[in-house]
């Protein structure tokens, strides 16, 4: 064995061995925790960096062990996989930061972290999966390390919630499992390939291809949050902030669509599921969500449950973008992975700020709180502007190429869904920002909590800054090779020639 | 080339050392423990034995006293063999740790003893190369586990053990004449023998029917598993432990043994109907371990469907050949292992807490994290869920229904892995709210907490180990396919 093969290895042992150590911590082993938690978070993001730089330049990292004849269990590294890869390290490491800040002086805390670290741990092997058995492995383990943190503040709501959640999920999950099964049945496969494996069918299985592609798709979009399938997302709200920001930008929704991603691109060939016919109503299905999300997300007053119903929405742009089946769109849809993960963070991260620092939790809450906390509101702004779509955000950069790939792909429809949908974002997020910078201050707010001299805790200000940051350069910067755009581009060239 | 750990009859050293071990127990019950400690960890090093001269040699053949069959008692091992004994072996290290733990004064003095047979029951039962032999080490096993059942004494435990001995006793009476029957028409109880003999005949299917009558009673498998709950539930945690990991195994080995041997020529057209019956078992076990309060009793309804998983196989054995074998020898071994788990876990949150009722668990669950991640882990593998024995298995069962074109078999499986997430998290749910302690909770051992845990974790690493186990179970090739598993 290489570097090659212990890479990858190392890069899930990182975070799973963290994990386990933090588990037999004592309660009260704030600054070893601490310590753990930020060393497993950083030693991820190095690990990674460096396998980013190995891929760039055209290393191979691969290991693999035999779960069953013919199957095995890969982590491979491609440029598809470090795409997602980077983006939980990097997002890992920010959300620890804050949720240490979040969670100072509440109970179960090691609880907290280690399934936390359980979560990134399923991540990056749903990243990494080099087929379809390995990627349902982490997809179903991403569900059952995620349900104790939807659960953790420990009410029987919270019980009720993580119940339904486990519906949802479970469900979803058992018809991947019958689709994946199926499919190994008829090819004999599941390694994921540039352009799918699946030319090699006869004819005659073209229905049972169709099935198995509704099966896969209905199971993954569970937790890609697909109407009417969303239906858990609004309700894991009642989780505490930090895992709420990882849920909608990397965690489970992602795994949901990144799973989407390998499925259109990987299992069935991007141009193989055109000629099957089944991509034009994934794309409908898609834009039903974004617009559906959108209404919905006008009408809550509570700020996660909008922020909610915005990434139900937003999630189905990458769907959208894989659906129309061409290569710019492609790029958009592919991009708006990164995009979408570092735009949302940014503005669940600042409603855990309002709520821990002021006790602001609703939207007709929030009138002035931009003079009361203007480094959180900035970036919140950032954050909004980037989801409506407004230049030089990363947001408008995924809208464009999506509009441009619509066009190329003479899909002109989409281009009503995008405007349509651009329009409802700023409907419900610029009265927030004007509500929040031009009203006046209420004289006290609902809950206050000093911090001196700053706004708030450090560990809670930095992380959305910082993403706020990212999510601003990624679309000023983005026609540098290293850009998540130029990266996607990368990708797309991959997946169609 | 000879090896001294090649030349020993671990065969008969597996039999001997727990039923030795078990008689000084009963004689000196002050020592019982530290006994039956050793007896249990010298019984899993001969089993490694067993395995190192398998692997070596090949399929493993004793003729006890020098006297073979017809006349002699033969002991034979191939790999499904060699699988059913390790699981004894890892079910009982776990359960005897644990019990060191459990039973304190006079009751670990009965208890010990008793345990012992029943593991040498076991393994005369998984080492016999006779349908006569079958029937005695089946007799002992039931014998021994009602007795272990009956340990606590009281009402609920004796109603319930003296349900599972009119069964268990039934049982075997009718495998006891399905022996005679075939001993009458061929002359010999020899397994090879008699597999090379037996042909199509009224005889034969009679005495198919009463064996296997007999032996599904002892399996419990729906509707013949009446006698199951209430017996597992009030036994204490390690027995029941026991009994729903290995005792019903046995007559589940059996019967397998006899239809891949014995009636393997006859072409009985069993399969379907058991098919049938384990999808009826998952389905109403599932349901009824949904409904249950307290948690025994779902955890022991829960084995009511995971038996049924097993019977799954049959019907897709004869077009899928070692795919739905593997399938099948997987749930048995992860399932042994991950309801032992259960169980044990579950006695834990009992002596904490005082009390089973799973609404209340919230009251107990916090204060013990290593037994409600055994339970989590368990729970896991049991719902099939990746990466768990349990998974594999129920990989390879979909892949065989789906090979053939079985929906209704693939649709049962899933909905089985469904309701088993729902009757699994029922309990898990309250492992995470929050509830003021109201009583004085009694101390658990960390030795118990650990036994469940370990047993979990096997579960959980089975995931990762199908093709080595899978290719020492060929050995001797027990499924009668002739080819060599890779």
């Amino acid at each position: 064995m290489n570097v090659n093969t212990w890479l990858p290895l190392m890069v899930i042992a990182g975070s799973l061995l963290t994990g386990l150590i933090i588990f037999t911590l004592e309660e009260e082993r704030v600054r070893l925790r601490t310590v753990l938690n930020l060393a497993g978070a950083l030693i991820k993001v190095a690990l990674v960096g460096w396998m980013l730089w190995g891929v760039y330049h055209g290393q191979h990292y691969e290991v693999r062990w035999a779960l069953m004849p013919n199957l095995e269990l890969a982590l491979v590294a491609d440029t598809l996989s470090m795409f997602f890869l980077i983006l939980s390290a990097g997002l890992w490491l920010l959300t620890t930061i804050y949720a240490i800040g979040y969670l100072e002086g509440s109970s179960y805390r090691s609880r907290f972290f280690g399934f936390f670290s359980l979560c990134v741990t399923a991540t990056s092997g749903v990243a990494m999966a080099g087929n379809l058995i390995t990627f349902l492995l982490f997809y179903e383990l991403l569900t059952l390390v995620t349900y104790p943190l939807i659960v953790h503040r420990g009410t029987e709501v919270a019980r009720r919630v993580g119940q339904s959640y486990l519906f949802y999920t479970l469900f979803g999950g058992a018809l991947l499992l019958i689709g994946t099964v199926w499919l190994y049945t008829l090819a004999g496969n599941l390694e994921f390939t540039p352009l799918g494996f699946l030319l090699n069918i006869g004819d005659e299985q073209r229905p049972a291809l169709i099935a198995i592609f509704v099966l896969l798709i209905t199971g993954l979009g569970v937790k890609t949050a697909l109407v009417p399938l969303h239906g858990w997302l609004p309700m894991a709200m009642v989780a505490p902030a930090p895992v709420s920001a990882l849920l909608h930008a990397v965690a489970v929704v992602k795994a949901g669509a990144f799973g989407i991603v390998r499925v259109v691109y990987e299992v069935f060939g991007v141009n193989f599921a055109a000629d099957l016919g089944v991509v034009g109503p994934l794309a409908f299905w898609a834009s039903i969500t974004i617009v559906y999300g959108s209404l919905r997300a006008l009408f809550q007053d509570d700020l996660k449950r909008r922020l909610a119903f915005s990434t139900v929405s937003q999630v189905s742009y990458i769907v959208l973008g894989v659906a129309i089946a061409g290569p710019i769109a492609t790029i958009g849809g592919v991009v708006h992975l990164v995009h979408q993960g570092f735009m949302k963070i940014t503005l669940f991260f600042c409603a855990g700020n309002l709520a821990e620092t002021l006790g602001v939790h609703k939207v007709s809450e929030m009138n002035g709180v931009g003079r009361r906390m203007p480094w959180t509101m900035a970036a919140f702004t950032i954050g909004a502007f980037g989801m409506i779509g407004v230049p030089p955000i990363a947001g408008f950069i995924s809208k464009w190429y999506l509009g441009m790939g619509a066009l190329e792909a003479g899909q002109n429809w989409v281009i009503l869904v995008l405007a349509g949908s651009s329009l409802l974002n700023a409907a419900y997020f610029l009265p927030i920002l004007h509500a929040s910078w031009f009203k006046e201050p209420p004289v006290a707010w609902p809950n206050e909590h000093d911090f001196g001299r700053k706004e708030t805790a450090w560990a809670l200000l930095l992380p959305p800054v910082v993403t706020a940051a990212v999510a601003l350069g990624a679309g000023l910067l983005a026609s540098l090779s290293f850009s998540p755009l130029g990266w996607a581009e990368i990708i797309a060239a991959r997946e169609f020639y | 080339m000879s090896t001294p750990i090649a030349d020993i009859p671990w065969g008969v050293v597996l039999i001997l050392l727990p039923l030795a071990g078990g008689m000084i127990c009963f004689l000196w019950s002050e020592m019982a423990k530290i006994i039956g400690l050793v007896t249990a960890f010298t019984v899993a090093a001969s089993v490694t034995g067993l395995g190192y001269q398998i692997l070596t040699h090949g399929v493993y053949r004793h003729a006890v006293g020098g006297w073979g069959a017809p006349l002699g008692i033969d002991l034979y091992a191939d790999g499904l063999s060699l699988l059913m004994l390790s699981a004894t072996a890892l079910v009982g290290l776990g359960v005897s740790v644990y019990s060191t733990g459990y039973f304190k004064g006079l009751r670990s003095g009965r208890f010990w003893p008793l345990w012992l047979i029943l593991l040498a029951a076991l393994n005369a039962l998984f080492l016999a190369a006779d349908i006569f032999n079958l029937y005695v080490t089946l007799e002992l096993m039931g014998l021994a586990a009602v007795s272990l059942t009956a340990l606590p004494g009281g009402r609920d435990a004796l109603g319930g053990a003296m349900r599972y001995l009119l069964a268990t006793l039934l049982g075997s009476l009718a495998y006891l004449f399905g022996v005679a029957l075939l001993y009458h028409n061929y002359g010999s109880v020899d397994i090879a023998t008699l597999g090379a003999r037996v042909e199509s005949s009224p005889a034969v299917m009679a005495a198919l029917g009463l064996m296997g009558a007999g032996l599904l009673l002892k399996t419990a498998l729906f509707p013949l598993h009446f006698w199951l709950p209430p017996a597992h539930a009030s036994a204490p945690a390690p027995v029941s432990a026991l009994l729903s990991a290995l005792v019903v195994k046995g007559s589940l080995y059996i019967l397998m043994r006899l239809l891949l041997t014995v009636f393997g020529p006859v072409d009985v057209g069993v399969e379907g109907l058991l098919g049938l019956l384990g999808a009826a078992a998952i389905l109403w076990g599932s349901l009824q371990a949904l409904r249950q309060v307290r948690l025994k009793l779902l955890v022991a309804y829960s084995t009511v469907a995971q038996i049924g998983y097993i019977f799954l196989a049959f019907p897709v054995v004869a077009t899928a050949g070692i795919t739905a074998w593997s399938a099948a020898v997987y749930l048995v071994f992860s399932h042994a292992l991950a309801k032992s788990a259960m169980f044990l876990a579950a006695g834990n949150l009992l002596h904490f807490g005082g009390h089973d009722r799973i609404a209340d668990l919230n009251r107990v669950v916090q204060r013990l994290p290593l037994t409600m991640s055994a339970f989590a882990l368990a729970g896991v593998s049991i719902i099939g869920l990746p990466p768990s024995g349990g998974f594999i298995g129920k990989w390879l069962l979909l892949e065989s229904a789906l090979g053939q074109g079985r929906w209704d078999l693939a649709a049962v499986i899933i909905l089985g892995g469904l309701l088993a997430a729902g009757y699994v998290f029922k309990v898990l749910g309250y492992a995470f709210t929050e509830a003021s302690v109201t009583h004085e909770s009694g101390v658990v051992p960390v030795t118990m907490e650990w036994a469940a845990l370990f047993l979990a974790g096997g579960a959980i690493l089975l995931g990762f180990l199908e093709p080595s186990v899978m290719s020492l179970v060929g050995i001797g090739d027990p499924f009668g396919i002739g080819e060599v598993i890779p």
